[in-house]
């Protein structure tokens, strides 16, 4: 095989793995009544997806958060402006830390946890035997994970940066004395609601799209094998790496580029 | 009645079925055996609807499976149980609620009316006891008969078993086969048993297909195809290691090749 008919195979592949994600896609977005219908499953997964990675994103958020604090004091102080680190902190966090770490932490936890269920599920033939009782695993299993993964990460994002914010009152006022009274006085009137907390919010939404689509498209289109399964969970992390990277990058350029 | 004719299919490039008609009594015991890799389970697959083929038609209770739409073959298969090789339990779900499970999303029966049902079927195949147990708790045999009382919640017509004695010991094997005899014959099921075991296959069964290269390769009673002239149907019947179906892979000559260069694979 010559190298243009390498690039045109490859590019085929992919065009028509694109073309089979969207129609699962917006096959699940058909099943978002079916979803809303049946709040018990919706629940389950949020808590399954979401509330079992709160530890992970609290305690990423308290050393992320602290690291800022250290740097920034010694960033700052060259220009003896240690009073702006509240504002540092907060507008790294709800900008892009919150964001996107949330959404790495987040592809890695719960993403390739979903990955591997649905692979797993697939393997054994429970998909199959819910499809043989009439019951249609899209709107029993895909969907409510999807919609679950959507509502989980801003809200992860969120806390990922309150805790971030007390990370960095930690490291910095209470470790190297920076004014308490600058740190949230400065913050509270620098941080803009749309500017920066709606947007950060906006991004999130976006990851938390991109992760779950991602993630469950990849556990459905397994190889039924361990090496299969193994395979499809090591792209579910990689792809939504590039996937949060590329997408933060845009819209941070749509959000703040022209500012 | 389950009806397939002139029903081809392929997997890829490759041929599964190649013209291929059989006829399912009602509430008789089918049995659909061939070598393993001749597509039993794909047989089964296609009857509910799972997978589509190339051409030729599968008619369950007169309705062409292949031209229903979702809701319609949703409805359909609520009639046809299926009892997966691997037993397919929901692996987050107790067996009482495995069992449960499709009474509730079907019907909107209260709790206490679901738990007797529930408790009925597992009474029918032994493991009422073990309702509390999850599916990694269960042995091979047990988690076959929880899937056996799953497929018999809706109460359907037919249920179709796909390779039911693999990997059994022999006590669990003779209560698989006891039971799927006794479920037949006391619900007046319609069954359709893929396997390649061939004794127990052949003390149950009323009617045997056996499948190999793409075709029917033979058909009857046990007792026929015990008796069959056929060389094939004789080294499968009889589980005889040569024959039509040579031990042998094709190779090229063995002394050749014992002395063929060291390297050469």
């Amino acid at each position: 095989m010559n190298f243009f008919q390498l690039i045109g195979q490859s590019s085929l592949k992919f065009l028509a793995k694109l073309g089979r994600s969207s129609l699962f896609l917006l096959s699940i977005l058909v099943a978002l009544g079916h979803t809303l219908s049946r709040p018990a499953l919706l629940i389950k997964q949020i808590y399954s997806i979401g509330a079992l990675t709160f530890w992970l994103i609290a305690i990423a958020g308290l050393f992320v958060g602290m690291v800022l604090g250290l740097q920034g004091v010694y960033t700052l102080s060259t220009f003896g402006a240690e009073s702006a680190l509240g504002i540092m902190v907060a507008a790294s966090l709800v900008r892009e830390l919150g964001p996107v770490v949330s959404a790495l932490l987040f592809a890695g936890r719960a993403g390739s946890a979903l990955t591997a269920e649905i692979g797993l599920m697939k393997a054994t033939e429970q998909l199959s035997a819910m499809e043989m009782m009439a019951i249609d695993p899209l709107k029993y299993i895909i969907a409510p994970r999807f919609f679950a993964g959507f509502i989980s990460l801003p809200l992860l994002a969120a806390l990922f940066s309150a805790i971030g914010v007390f990370g960095g009152y930690l490291a910095g006022v209470e470790l190297l004395n920076v004014d308490s009274g600058a740190y949230w006085s400065q913050m509270q009137s620098a941080i803009d609601f749309h500017d920066d907390i709606i947007n950060g919010i906006i991004k999130s939404l976006i990851f938390a799209w991109l992760i779950s689509w991602i993630a469950l498209f990849e556990g459905i289109d397994a190889v039924p094998t361990s090496a299969g399964i193994s395979r499809a969970t090591t792209r579910t992390v990689v792809n939504s790496a590039f996937a949060i990277l590329l997408f933060d990058f845009l819209l941070t350029a749509l959000m703040f580029g022209t500012s | 009645m389950i009806s397939i004719r002139n029903l081809t299919f392929s997997r890829g490039d490759r041929k599964i079925f190649d013209n291929i008609s059989l006829e399912i009594m009602p509430h008789k015991i089918t049995a659909i055996m061939g070598p393993s890799g001749t597509g039993k389970t794909t047989l089964l697959k296609l009857i509910g609807g799972q997978l589509k083929p190339d051409s030729g038609t599968i008619l369950v209770d007169q309705q062409n499976v292949h031209q229903l739409s979702r809701s319609a073959l949703y409805k359909l298969r609520k009639k046809m149980g299926m009892l997966f090789q691997s037993g397919a339990l929901l692996t987050d779900m107790s067996v009482y609620d495995n069992i449960a499970f499709p009474i509730r999303e079907h019907t909107q029966l209260p709790e206490s009316i679901i738990r007797t049902l529930v408790l009925l079927k597992l009474n029918a195949v032994g493991l009422r006891g073990a309702r509390h147990l999850m599916p990694n708790e269960l042995s091979g045999g047990m988690a076959r008969r929880v899937a056996m009382a799953r497929a018999l919640a809706l109460d359907p017509g037919t249920i179709m078993y796909d390779e039911p004695f693999t990997g059994q010991d022999p006590i669990s094997l003779g209560v698989l086969i006891k039971l799927i005899q006794t479920l037949n014959q006391t619900l007046h099921l319609t069954s359709i048993v893929v396997s390649h075991d061939v004794q127990e296959t052949a003390s149950i069964a009323d009617y045997i297909y056996l499948i190999s290269e793409r075709k029917i390769a033979g058909q009857g009673t046990p007792k026929e195809l015990y008796s069959s002239k056929s060389d094939w149907v004789k080294q499968f019947m009889h589980g005889k290691s040569d024959g039509p179906v040579p031990f042998h892979y094709p190779a090229d000559d063995f002394s050749s090749d014992l002395f063929a260069h060291n390297s050469a694979l």
